[in-house]
Parts: structure tokens; sequence; C-alpha cells
């Protein structure tokens, strides 16, 4: 099973310490490279956990989360930043934007965590994702200047900057209308097919989850379905 | 680094109240410590000027009354070499009481005579002569103007005078003197080296060699070095500091209450941008969240909070650095003495400026520090879990 690009191994994640809450049970995992994968679940199923156990921002109670082959287990801070900078993709339910920054500027922002300067090609790259994302008319925006739409599609925009071979995305549609949301699946898709990136997103919408290759429904902090098409 | 920084830069413009607060309050704090530590020094200045300004600093003189220095120019000479640097306008007295008779009344002086030339230094004879001339000539002499007044001396008078083993010797008066202290003006009698030498028959001696140092405060180093290059048991010594203690150990507190001042106002600032900060940390935590998750590392996203600290820092010190000068400058133009002179003189100390801005400076980015710590604890998590 070598071509996984991110897999769980037994992880569980219990809260709190006097009262445990067990979030997610010895979960087993597997998504191979270049898959386009949705996750469902209720809410409070350990969906989102799940998602940021795998974007390393949380970290599991047991077990270990592979990424490119290699156990992130024991790696620093430091380290583990590095990893997202370089190889994940996080679009959230808000934008996290910095408002005191551009459009452009938003995107180039992983590019220059890095780099630190954004020399030309970098700023090229930026503006061709913009276009792709279809921002080309308000990239020199400030954040706070943009629609809802614009805002999470620049979101999608500086996710795609550093060409991450993994995209996270959790509920990246939840607060659109469903005309915007068909848009951004559909560049999600575009994306996936292009360049290769291997997509996992968590969503309530059973009409998107319906066009992933592979959707894991999670009940419980157990996976209860598991559907490959 | 760049990316910190800008990133700082972008946090502060984009608040802007928030930024011109912090940049106010550490302005005014810059501007009390450079108003408060240059009254102080203007101060001082004027008032050591005032009091030793006109006067011998270091004084050397026979250890036994009644004995003379002999070869003083020789002397003079060795005194220099003790510290060519600071030892300035060298000059040799030649002093002794005398009873000065008129026909009404009589009164006891302090005849002192020098080289005109070499008095100036010290004395400023030539600024200070109100009327008449030096007496250059055998036995003319100067009076205090109060002198005059009170024994009603005009100019071109003989004035006899007796020393205190009888000697009896007729002065001509040429000019009248003012050295802006009355019991000088009542007291001495000034005239050339040759008369007093002649008048208290010493000979070639002199009673002592006067002199002043550049740097007033350093007086008695000058007078250790001085005392040690002469190694002459037979003399003495003395310097301005040991003969105003008094006036010394009141600078000295007026300096430590100026301390004091600038200390307190130097951590009120530090703790007004600590905690402007602290508050900026919790407003930016979104951002500071999701750069985290981006990848950015713990002490980078720190550095934005410190740089914003030195930032606010660099531009209060330059604000409170031009409030203070104006603070300074207008006392020392609108509050006067009754004739118009300020009461404080306008002084600008550039290098205790540099170090108010310096510490400045440095406290602003101390005070970011606790902030940055904050910073570096923020986990990605909680804000994307909370929106």
């Amino acid at each position: 099973m070598d071509n996984f690009v991110v897999e769980v191994k037994g992880v569980s994640k219990v809260y709190g310490k006097t009262i445990k809450t067990v979030a997610l049970h010895e979960m087993n995992l597997g998504f191979k490279a270049g898959s386009f994968n949705a996750i469902i679940g209720e809410s409070g199923s350990g969906k989102s956990t799940l998602l940021n156990i795998i974007g390393t921002l949380d970290r599991p109670t047991k077990g270990e989360v592979i990424i490119n082959g290699v156990s992130t287990r024991n790696m620093s801070k430091g380290r583990l930043g590095d990893l997202r900078n370089e190889t994940l993709g996080f679009v959230f339910q808000f934008h996290y934007l910095l408002p005191e920054f551009t459009a452009l500027e938003n995107v180039l922002m992983p590019y220059r965590i890095a780099n630190g300067k954004a020399d030309k090609k970098s700023q090229e790259r930026a503006k061709e994702i913009l276009d792709l994302v279809g921002l080309e008319k308000v990239e020199n925006n400030l954040a706070t200047n943009m629609s809802g739409g614009q805002q999470q599609r620049t979101a999608i925009a500086r996710a795609l900057m550093n060409q991450p071979k993994i995209i996270l995305a959790d509920e990246p549609t939840g607060n659109l209308d469903s005309q915007t949301t068909d848009g951004i699946y559909q560049l999600f898709r575009k994306i996936n097919v292009e360049l290769g990136t291997t997509f996992i997103i968590i969503t309530h919408d059973r009409r998107v989850a319906e066009k992933a290759d592979r959707i894991v429904e999670i009940l419980d902090g157990r996976i209860s379905l598991d559907i490959v098409k | 680094m760049k990316l910190a920084f800008d990133i700082a830069l972008r946090f502060l413009k984009s608040s802007k109240g928030q930024t011109a607060l912090i940049v106010l309050g550490i302005a005014i704090g810059v501007s009390v410590q450079i108003f408060i530590g240059s009254l102080i020094t203007g101060l001082q200045k004027s008032l050591v000027d005032k009091t030793v300004g006109s006067a011998p600093q270091i004084t050397v003189s026979p250890k036994t009354d009644g004995d003379f220095i002999l070869d003083a120019q020789a002397q003079i000479k060795t005194i220099i070499a003790a510290n060519p640097d600071e030892i300035i306008n060298p000059v040799a007295v030649t002093q002794g009481p005398a009873i000065l008779k008129t026909p009404e009344k009589s009164t006891t002086i302090i005849m002192r005579g020098f080289d005109w030339k070499a008095a100036q230094g010290i004395y400023k004879i030539n600024d200070r002569l109100v009327k008449g001339k030096l007496g250059l000539n055998e036995n003319e002499v100067i009076i205090g103007k109060d002198l005059a007044e009170k024994l009603s001396i005009k100019i071109g008078d003989t004035i006899e005078m007796i020393t205190p083993t009888g000697k009896t010797g007729q002065f001509l008066v040429t000019g009248f003197f003012d050295l802006q202290v009355k019991s000088l003006n009542e007291s001495w009698i000034l005239t050339n080296e040759e008369t007093a030498q002649t008048f208290f028959e010493t000979g070639e001696g002199v009673s002592q060699i006067e002199m002043q140092v550049k740097d007033v405060f350093v007086a008695d180093e000058v007078a250790m070095a001085v005392e040690n290059r002469l190694n002459d048991d037979t003399l003495k010594v003395t310097n301005w500091k040991e003969e105003n203690a008094a006036l010394l150990s009141g600078l000295s507190g007026q300096t430590a209450s100026s301390l004091m001042i600038q200390v307190f106002v130097l951590i009120s600032v530090v703790l007004g941008i600590a905690s402007v900060l602290a508050i900026s940390v919790v407003q930016k935590s979104r951002q500071i969240g999701i750069l985290k998750a981006m990848g950015m590392h713990n002490p980078k996203a720190s550095l934005v909070f410190l740089f914003q600290g030195f930032l606010l820092g660099v531009l209060g010190a330059f604000v409170g650095i031009g409030l203070g000068i104006g603070l300074s400058w207008s006392f020392a133009t609108f509050v006067t003495n009754a004739d118009g002179s300020s009461l404080v003189p306008f002084y600008i100390d550039w290098y205790f400026i540099g170090i108010s801005a310096g510490i400045a400076i440095t406290a602003s980015t101390l005070a970011a520090l606790i902030p940055a710590i904050r910073v570096s604890k923020l986990d990605p998590m909680e804000v994307i879990k909370n929106g």
C-alpha cells in the first residue's frame, strides 16, 4: 500500500482529563495520491478532528499519521510547520484571510512564509492562480473589500500557492450559496485533474459528496461507511 | 525576517488609532525624559557656571601661611604638564590683607596682584571693568564698585593702605570693577603683579597659583594629578569641589531625583506598550493562527510582535524627541526672569537625547516580549476550532 499519500494508523483522540470524551476510535484510513475524497458525518462525529489530525494541526492521543511516507509522530513543531507549508493546503469553512493584506498578498503568504520575499516568478504564479479561481479583477482589493465567495476563492488560491500534494478542506462552501458552491467544486475537480492534487473534503452536502471518487462516513469516531467509486 | 517585519507594519497600519495612541504614549514618555533631563542638566550647568565659572577651580598654595611660591612660572609649567588637556587659565596671584584708610573711614581689604593678561582667563577683568582702565603702572589699582560707593572714592583718587606688618603705601585708583558678587566688590582691590609684590615684600614670590579645568567636574582628579606632579610637601592643592560640598550634594540629589522620575516614566511607558500589544495579540489571534497553520514557525510569529514593539518605539522616540525639544525650548523662551533672560538656559545634549531614544526603543521592544511569548504559545487549533 505504498501509494497512499496520507495514511492514518490506529489513530485515537481523547479530549478532557477527568471526563474523557473519545472523538476518534483507533481509526485506520489511507488516501491515494491524486484521489478526490469526501468525508461526511453528523456534526460531532469526529470528522473535523480527523481532518485536523491529518493536517498535523492537532496531535492524536494514540496512533500516527504518515504523510508522503513519513511519520509525523516525532516531528518538532517547526518541522511540522514546514511540512504543512510545503505539502498541505488548507481551506476552512471561514476563509481566515489576513484582512490587512490584499488578495494577491494573501495568496503569496504561504510562499513568503517559506521564502521570505516574493520574487517575480512567485508573483506571476500567484496571479495565475487568481486567474484560475476567477479573481483577476480584485487581486489588489483588501480581503475585507470582497464578497464571501471571492474571499473563499482567495483562500483556495492561497491553499494552492505552494503546489501542495494534498488539499484539506473543512466545509469549504458551508457559508456560500449553491451557485458559488457548484463553482468551487468544479474548480476543485479541475485542480485535481490538472495538477493531480489529492483532495480530502469534509462536507454536509450529499450532492457534493456524490461527485467525489470516494465517500467516507464517520459516525461516533468510527468509520461507518467507505465507498470507492 | 522581512515577512515578519511586513506583517508587523501592516498590523500597525491597519489599526491606526491604536497605533497613534501607543506612539503618543511613548512620545510623551520620551519628551518628559528629554525635557526633565535637559532642564536639570541646563540648570546644573548654569548653576555651576555661576558658582565657579569665574573663580579658580584649583588652587596651589604654600601649606604655611605667609610663605611664598618662588619661581611661579616654572611651577606653572610643572602644573600644566600634570594634565595639559584639562588645565586652562593658570595665573600666579600675589595677595595679602591690608587696611584701607580714608579721612572718614577705614576698612579691611584684600589686595590681589596678578599679570592682567593671565588673569583675563579666570576673572575676565576686561569685561568686568565697569569704569576707567586697568592699573598697568606701579602703584595703580582698580577697586570694586561697591567699595568705591561705600567709601565715596572716585577715579583718580589716591588711597592709602597699611599692611599687617605696618608698611604704608599710596595707590592711584584707575578703575572700578564689578565681579557680580557683592562681598568681593567690597573687599577686593586688584593690581598688577609688581605692585603687590613690592607692597607685600614678597620679592619674586607669589602667594598662590590659580587655574581652571575644562570639565569642572573632574577638578578633584586633576588636582590630585597636580599634587603628584609637584611632589612638594610645602605646597597644598585645593579644588572647588571640596570647598563646595553642599552644592555638589545638592546637584547629585537633583540628578538622582530626575533619574527616579525618568525611571518611573519609562516603567509606565513599558507597561502601556505591553498591555496594548497584549490586547492586540487577542485581536490578531485569527491571523496568527492561520499563519501558523500555513507553516509559520513560532519564533517568526513572535518576531511579528517584537517588530511591532520596535517600530512603535522608533516612531514614539522620534515624535518624543520633537516634543521634548519643543517643550525645553518653550520653557527656556517663555519662562523668564524679570529682565527677560531665561530662567533656565535652553540646552540640548544630543548624547543624552540619543540615550533616551535608545532606551525607549529597547524598552518598547522588550515590552513586546510578553505578547511575543503569548503568540508563540498560541495554538492554531484554538483559532480554527472556535472560528
